[in-house]
């Protein structure tokens, strides 16, 4: 009996520690996870927590003393310019180091090693894209500068600082929770961060789906589904700009015309993880002679995906050398977006076609050789060697070319035929240093140092505006632009043949730009950079209507103060609608339609053109337009397998504002031929349905129906950790860019006056730590359009209302 | 008398290990007081229980108050679907409390086994 007594309790207590130790029976191992000394409740700061502290290191050279405001801002005073790199990489480390690692990780495509087998396609699409060969080479570049190498290294020296103090029982929450501890830092991350950014920025092509687009519907008809300029561009340069004749009139190859504009057969396989196209930005600067106080005034506004951590962290670095204030990339030294004494600057992505793809010949299925200018050319073969969590390595070898990696191939893709391959040219492979940029920038003082510091930047191609205490504002649309023949690079090119290649880049001086302009005002938005007579080739991926707002309002506004910039910044009107509406109004056939669609119909008719939160308008306007879109082209562009791009909504407007029987319209698998009463009645009837369902679920209100969230990278694994239905206005195509999850990653605005008058917020808090307070902090404020001041010290000086910490860093 | 002492001691004892080392040490805790304090297994359980229960409990209440509940809000959310502090620091103690007792009790009837 005593024997079985003991058995009964140590087989329970050995199942029970079993049980609370493992991932194997629940899916967090609730023992350790919950345990009080080790897990997540060592992760709860306090709410008076005490960031004053006093830390001594070998690698310091003299003394640095870190202010924390009351948001948690560090004020970083750095005797020694290279400290300051180091402090910036503990500060990130000590608030962000999940985050830090896990996008670099995710650039450099070992996901799998921290979430297992679901993400091994997302990791050989890295890898296979050449991201870390893209990173080893843009580190050679920075080790080969002796400015950039040791801030860098001073910066991982930092980071590395942190990891070292770092106890199991204060390891971020998401080390505790997917169950892996954090490696040590290295200058590559830094490299890889770079790289994620240029995939974000500069990894969105359409070559696959044009090229089909092409075959299937003939050249004429890819014209008018595809065109490259639009009626209603309104460029960053303005219209009528003379530029300079172009170096060289480049024409196409002999052979183009049967292997290039004819192919024979559609590519059949669908690309994942594509960037979002909606990556882009605001930004604009006044001239003093537009503004009140008589200086000028810089905005900025990037749109990305929306996470918690964010992508931002807010910083202050003060050195001999420089004092500059801005938002900082986790991962990287320096401030990215920001001002100093002297400049402001600030970024929007060109949004240019910077990444081309070549058929590749292969001689076999070794891949070794392919056939290249008449004869077999030997490949560069890298073994990817992909980790996974729970399970066996596996391997991948990519063939590398005279282009780049062999991103698709049959041993990738499996739709794909043994014969086919496709090999990527990208911009992002080139040797380059664009941090330099950055450590220039933030010590530039004029104008010409702003072009010094510009020309260090290759990929991914911005618009980069700029705006002195000395009066000058400038734009330059900077970075390397492949120098192409008209329409090269917009389909699939053969890799045979070197007459294909590129034939170098645009030289930067041939860039679009412009300085002190007549109109006092310089902007971009994401749009096509210059008009038909810019004189080389420039395809990409543009918007269009946030720039026809933001130039309609600067050329109207005068005696302009910070505040109107803020308020401009949250504009929701829709510009688009403005078109689009009377297309609406004028072809529905009311007749026709139920009461439930009449009223739909009325809340368009009656609308005023904001994308506010409250309005339901937007919302039946969005689907109304998002269905006649549908009517239109889904059935000449909806195949399957097949990669089809989406036509532009710009191309449908115009269209119809040009010919109300545009010939897309009719339905090609109905025997009658529609017109467009019958296709904006039908697109009613069949957005009303969707309609009344929100309306059932009371979702119809803009702000509702958006629902915008704020996700943790983790996304759905962990909605506790992210900030779900925020009522708040703005959309695509409008100034407040705020989609469902995506729009103003960080708003700033700055008026060069002296002191320096500057504003700024990001939806989310300096720390990434979901258990503080500083988590989640400013997104309140963010979602209702309204701005922190910032806090720009110009001395050490401490105010005490403003300055609540002090962290002294100093060598041993 | 000795039921309090011995929840004492393995909560001293589970705190201590804490300090250094793994959560699972709390199973050592109970082991040792199951093991040399005399008592009937159930007093033996009920006692570890009682100290690691109290000690999770309250360490875990204190720094949630500290912390205005913020992170319980949302480890509560992850683990139980439902944004309730106070359950997860239940959770919490009932976690420590069982896994000392259970240890407390496998080893005072390990202790009746060889004392036979």
């Amino acid at each position: 009996m005593k024997y079985f007594i003991f058995l009964v309790f140590l087989l329970m207590n050995t199942a029970l520690v079993y049980v609370l130790g493992t991932r194997s029976v629940l899916p967090l191992p609730l023992g350790s996870f919950l345990s009080v000394q080790e897990g997540v409740w060592q992760n709860a700061e306090p709410v008076d927590e005490d960031f004053n502290a006093s830390l001594r290191f070998d690698s310091l050279k003299g003394k640095v003393d870190v202010f924390l405001d009351d948001r948690l801002v560090p004020h970083v005073f750095a005797e020694q310019e290279n400290d300051a790199y180091f402090v910036q990489g503990y500060l990130h480390a000590k608030f962000r180091l999940w985050q830090m690692e896990f996008q670099t990780h995710a650039a450099a495509g070992r996901v799998s090693e921290i979430v297992g087998e679901k993400a091994i396609n997302f990791d050989r699409n890295q890898r296979r894209m050449g991201m870390v060969y893209a990173a080893e080479n843009a580190l050679a570049a920075m080790e080969n500068d002796p400015q950039t190498i040791s801030a860098i290294d001073a910066y991982t020296a930092g980071v590395n600082s942190y990891i070292n103090s770092l106890k199991t029982s204060e390891l971020p929450i998401e080390y505790k929770l997917l169950g892996y501890q954090p490696e040590k830092w290295n200058n590559l991350k830094s490299a890889l961060f770079t790289k994620q950014m240029t995939q974000t920025l500069a990894g969105y092509d359409r070559d696959f789906e044009f090229t089909n687009a092409l075959k299937l519907l003939g050249e004429e008809n890819f014209r008018i589904l595809y065109p490259s300029l639009p009626d209603s561009l309104y460029p960053v340069i303005a219209k009528g700009t003379v530029y300079n004749k172009p170096l060289a009139v480049l024409n196409p190859p002999a052979s183009a015309d049967s292997l290039y504009f004819k192919r024979t057969d559609t590519i059949q396989f669908v690309e994942d993880f594509k960037p979002n196209p909606s990556n882009g930005s605001n930004s604009w600067a006044v001239s003093g002679n537009k503004s009140q106080s008589g200086k000028p005034i810089l905005s900025n506004d990037p749109h990305l995906g929306l996470t918690l951590p964010s992508i931002w962290f807010e910083i202050q670095l003060k050195t001999p050398a420089f004092n500059a204030y801005g938002v900082s990339f986790p991962g990287l030294p320096g401030v990215v977006i920001g001002f100093n004494d002297s400049i402001s600057f600030g970024f929007t992505n060109a949004g240019r076609d910077v990444k081309d793809y070549y058929e590749i010949q292969f001689r076999d299925t070794d891949k070794k050789e392919y056939w290249f200018d008449s004869s077999w050319k030997p490949t560069t073969r890298r073994l990817e060697q992909i980790q996974i969590k729970n399970a066996r390595t596996i391997e991948d070898t990519v063939a590398y070319t005279v282009f780049g990696p062999v991103m698709y191939d049959k041993s990738f893709k499996t739709d794909l035929t043994e014969e086919k391959a496709y090999a990527l040219k990208w911009v992002a492979h080139d040797t380059s240093n664009i941090l330099k940029m950055w450590l220039l920038l933030n010590r530039a003082t004029n104008y010409t140092d702003y072009l010094e510091a510009i020309g260090h930047f290759n990929v991914p191609g911005q618009n980069m505006i700029f705006a002195s205490k000395s009066g000058d504002i400038a734009l330059w649309q900077q970075g390397n632009f492949p120098l192409r023949w008209n329409d090269q690079g917009l389909f699939v090119m053969p890799g045979t043949d070197s007459s294909y290649m590129w034939k170098g880049y645009i030289p930067h001086e041939e860039n679009p730009h412009g300085f002190n302009p007549v109109e006092g005002y310089l902007s971009s938005a994401n749009q096509r950079a210059a008009d038909a007579s810019y004189p080389y080739f420039m395809p990409g991926s543009y918007e269009v209507y946030r720039a026809i707002t933001i130039n309609r309002k600067l050329a109207a506004m005068n005696n302009i103060t910070a505040q109107d910039m803020q308020l401009l910044q949250n504009n929701n009107y829709n510009v688009f609608a403005e078109d689009a509406r009377p297309i609406l109004l004028k072809y529905a056939i009311k007749e026709q339609l139920s009461a439930d669609e009449k009223k739909y119909f009325s809340l368009v008719a009656s609308w005023n053109l904001m994308n506010d939160a409250t309005e339901k308008a937007p919302t039946c306007f969005t689907a109304w337009w998002d269905s006649l879109h549908a009517e239109v082209f889904n059935d000449d562009l909806v195949q399957d397998k097949m990669p089809l791009a989406k036509p532009e909504k710009f191309v449908l407007l115009e269209a119809l504002e040009r010919d109300s029987s545009f010939k897309f319209i009719d339905n090609i698998s109905t025997l009658n031929k529609e017109d467009l009463y019958q296709m904006v009645t039908v697109a009613l009837k069949k957005a009303s349905k969707k309609l009344a369902s929100l309306e059932k679920e009371n979702k119809l209100e803009w702000g509702q129906y958006k629902n915008t969230t704020v996700y943790h990278l983790l996304k759905t694994n962990a909605m506790a950790f992210g900030r779900e239905g925020l009522m708040n206005g703005g959309g695509n195509g409008i100034i407040n860019a705020t989609q469902h999850d995506h729009g103003p990653s960080w708003r700033m605005v700055v008026e060069m006056t002296s002191p320096t008058n500057a504003y700024g917020v990001y939806p989310g808090g300096q720390s990434g730590n979901p258990g503080s307070q500083f988590y989640d902090n400013f997104i309140a404020q963010w979602a209702k359009g309204a701005y922190y001041k910032l806090w720009f010290m110009e001395s050490a000086a401490v105010d005490g209302a403003t300055c609540k910490w002090k962290m002294s860093f100093a060598s041993k | 008398m000795k039921f309090i002492v011995s929840a004492i001691i393995t909560a001293a004892l589970a705190f201590g290990f804490g300090l250094y080392f793994p959560w699972w040490t709390i199973v050592i805790a109970g082991m040792l007081t199951g093991f040399l304090i005399p008592q009937h297994w159930g007093l033996s359980f009920l006692s570890a229980f009682t100290g690691v229960f109290l000690l999770w409990g309250l360490m875990a209440l204190f720094i949630s108050v500290s912390n205005d509940h913020i992170l319980a809000k949302r480890i509560s959310m992850l683990v139980i679907k439902n944004s309730s502090p106070y359950l997860i620091i239940l959770i919490t103690a009932l976690i420590g409390g069982l896994t000392s007792g259970l240890s407390a009790s496998t080893a005072r009837s390990l202790h009746n086994l060889i004392k036979k």
